[in-house]
């Protein structure tokens, strides 16, 4: 066995000093918008001073070291922090120029413009019809059931599910598999036609084939949709998004485009983390 | 073989060792467990059994009109006040003549039951073209008879010592010779309420009792206990002062001796409310209180075991707090919060003390018709014939044991069948 020596380069992460985004976190005409944002869970801050843009009908990446705030960050901009008691969000947060936190703001309807592909695959203990059309009925969507199985089905085409399940409306969708479960979590999201969909590492419980199916499928979702993905494989990043956001223990370091983060990043730390320096 | 793996080696057999051990203590702590548990069932049955069965006696009753005391155009009411019962003890005169002393006639008219006359009236009653005539019928016999059919007296004692004197066995052993005694089952047990006479006691009043106790029981904290797991599972303000006093406090009522709660029911319900005392209103009054921190607990577990994943998916998509609730959290509880109600509710069933606080042990023979009337429940019904002194009391007893005992099963199996229903998987 070979002594294991101490990385010197590995430490020097913490040497390095964070002032504010480098890149382009900015863009015209935004989706959605974040100014000024601190998350804190109790007294424990959790997201530094994030600014970040997210311009209509592109893919975000959004990488970094586990526990560096991906997820948090991504979950302020469809309000589900408000579940948790002890978190709390400051800053501006705007859709389409809306105020998001603002009093008007009812984080229901938020949810249904913003919504959400969680890391585990959770569909309900409901049959997979039910499991697409829940959001639908829950918002009114339909009105009749041939309405309603209109949109089931064009979701779980839009999914890329319809020809696999077709046959199987009516069976549990926790009867599938796992990349099978997960495309249905992400026709579920599309069934209330959403305008953003956050997705929060949607692979990692998933196989390189599956992966690859819900990759194609974020390539034409983004058609009509804008994608927020938190994502811990930098291939995946680099696959499907157009700009890389890179986070580290809480602050935004870097936004730019994919390539240039993947082939010349601007900030030492971006690049300790793409070639595999630390993470 | 290298070093570290003799090592683990000679371990191994060390833990196995140990694991045979730890299983045999298992196997014994289950077999005690199981040798009470069939002692117990074994007295029970073994005494409760015969109670299942009684003695019933053939009589040839003349229903001579003059003896009854009435006429050919009698009314109804006439016939139903008629003195049927000496109808019957002429039958036995006849049956055993030349019997003399105060004693003895009262004896051999104690071979019957008087529910006979009862009967009698009620055969006349719906067909009165039996007036007249002289026919043949089964009563049931006084609960002397009954024990000594069952073998519960032993005629070789001297007759001081016997509760059935040299005389009576000669009648009893003539009305046998004839074929006049005959055990039968006993659906007195099951169609009449309490009475003071053994043959005529029956478990029905107590049985509807204890079914509409626990009909209020289940109405009022079923609801009441899933809606306060809900509400502190899901709604209340967390590391709030206020709140965690009222779990701790939740928690400890859980353990309060149940009498306390007949103390309260006593001064709370009835002396402030006014509930009518001993009726399956003011009871299961009483016993929600009891069964409500036990639905609470376990409704809360139940609560807290749903998956986080499902309730975050339900909010993604929109749902609000009260949505994600009754769609997903209570469906998805519902069969630990449903398993958690019926053992309150069977807790309930079997309790006994605080339902003497409140007057629910007095001597009811009618059959409970509402939530207002008078009643008895099954575990004071067991109380109160234990604690009477006829023999014949104490089969019923185990007996009523019985029965109770088949409700708790039936509880635990509706327990089990709901549990299949609503258990999904995800
Ligand atoms: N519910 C929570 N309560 C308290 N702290 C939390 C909670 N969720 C996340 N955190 C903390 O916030 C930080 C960021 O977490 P997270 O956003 O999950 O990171 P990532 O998704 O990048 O791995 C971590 O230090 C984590 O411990
Ligand atoms: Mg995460």
């Amino acid at each position: 066995m070979t002594e294991l020596k101490p990385d010197i380069e590995k430490r020097s992460e913490f040497d390095i000093e964070i002032n504010g985004t480098v890149g382009k976190p900015f863009v015209d005409n935004p989706k959605m918008s974040s100014r000024n944002c601190d998350v804190f869970y109790g007294d424990k801050q959790a997201i530094f001073d994030v600014n970040l843009d997210i311009a209509n009908n592109e893919i975000i990446a959004m990488i970094g070291p586990s526990g560096c705030g991906k997820s948090t960050y991504l979950r302020v901009l469809n309000r589900m922090n408000d579940t948790i008691p002890i978190c709390k969000v400051t800053g501006e947060h705007t859709l389409d120029g809306e105020d998001i936190y603002g009093k008007k703001q009812d984080p229901v309807l938020l949810r249904a413009r913003v919504g959400m592909v969680f890391q585990k695959p959770n569909p309900f203990p409901k049959s997979i019809y039910d499991n697409v059309a829940y959001g639908a009925r829950l918002h009114g969507l339909a009105s009749n059931r041939s309405e309603l199985d209109d949109v089931v089905e064009s979701s779980l085409i839009k999914a890329g599910l319809f020809k696999e399940v077709k046959d199987d409306l009516n069976k549990p969708g926790t009867g599938l598999s796992g990349g099978q479960q997960q495309r249905l979590c992400i026709a579920r999201a599309i069934a209330v036609d959403p305008e953003v969909i956050l997705m929060d590492e949607p692979t990692s419980a998933l196989d390189p084939i599956a992966t690859a199916l819900i990759e194609e499928l974020m390539d034409e979702l983004k058609e009509n949709y804008t994608i927020a993905i938190v994502t811990h494989s930098m291939q995946q990043a680099a696959r499907v998004s157009q700009r890389t956001a890179y986070f580290h223990l809480g602050k935004l370091v870097e936004v730019n485009e994919t390539d240039k983060v993947f082939t010349n990043p601007e900030h030492q730390l971006t690049e300790n983390y793409i070639t595999g320096r630390f993470g | 073989m290298s070093k570290t793996t003799k090592k683990i080696e000679a371990n191994l057999k060390k833990r196995y060792a140990k694991e045979k051990r730890f299983r045999a203590y298992g196997v014994v702590s289950l077999l005690i467990s199981f040798a009470f548990l069939a002692v117990l069932l074994v007295t029970i049955f073994s005494k409760g059994l015969p109670a299942f069965q009684q003695t019933y006696i053939k009589l040839d009753i003349e229903l001579n009109e003059k003896i009854l005391g009435i006429n050919k155009d009698s009314d109804e009411d006439a016939l139903f006040s008629a003195s049927y019962s000496k109808v019957v003890k002429n039958s036995l005169k006849e049956m055993f003549p030349g019997i003399k002393g105060r004693k003895q006639k009262r004896a051999l008219k104690n071979l019957v039951s008087k529910s006979a006359a009862y009967d009698l009236r009620d055969k006349v009653l719906e067909k009165p073209t039996l007036l007249g005539t002289t026919q043949s019928y089964w009563f049931l016999a006084k609960d002397d008879v009954d024990v000594f059919m069952k073998g519960n007296i032993d005629r070789t004692l001297p007759e001081s010592d016997r509760r059935i004197k040299d005389y009576q066995l000669a009648w009893i052993d003539k009305l046998m010779d004839e074929g006049r005694l005959e055990k039968r089952f006993n659906t007195v047990l099951f169609t009449e309420g309490d009475s003071r006479e053994p043959e005529q006691a029956g478990m029905r009043g107590a049985i509807v009792g204890s079914l509409l106790t626990m009909l209020v029981t289940i109405l009022l904290s079923f609801p009441i206990g899933v809606a306060t797991a809900a509400y502190l599972e899901e709604f209340a303000p967390q590391n709030n002062r206020w709140v965690d006093l009222i779990e701790i406090n939740i928690n400890n009522l859980a353990a309060v001796p149940s009498i306390v709660f007949g103390l309260l029911g006593l001064a709370v319900y009835i002396n402030i409310f006014g509930v009518p005392r001993s009726t399956p209103l003011l009871g299961g009054l009483v016993l929600t209180l009891m069964t409500l921190p036990t639905i609470i607990i376990a409704s809360r577990a139940a609560i807290k075991s749903v998956p986080p994943s499902i309730k975050e998916a339900a909010i993604g998509l929109g749902a609000s707090r009260m949505q994600v609730l009754f769609q997903h959290t209570l469906p998805l509880a519902m069969p630990g919060i449903l398993t958690g109600t019926i053992i309150g509710m069977a807790q309930a069933l079997g309790e006994t003390a605080p339902l003497l606080m409140i007057g629910m042990v007095a001597f009811v023979s009618d059959i409970p018709t509402g939530i207002f009337d008078p009643s008895t429940v099954m575990p004071v019904q067991i109380y109160l014939w234990s604690d009477s002194p006829e023999r014949a009391f104490t089969e019923r007893t185990s007996a009523a044991i019985m029965i109770l005992l088949g409700f708790l099963v039936l509880m635990n199996v509706i327990a089990i069948v709901l549990r299949k229903k609503f258990e999904k998987k995800w």
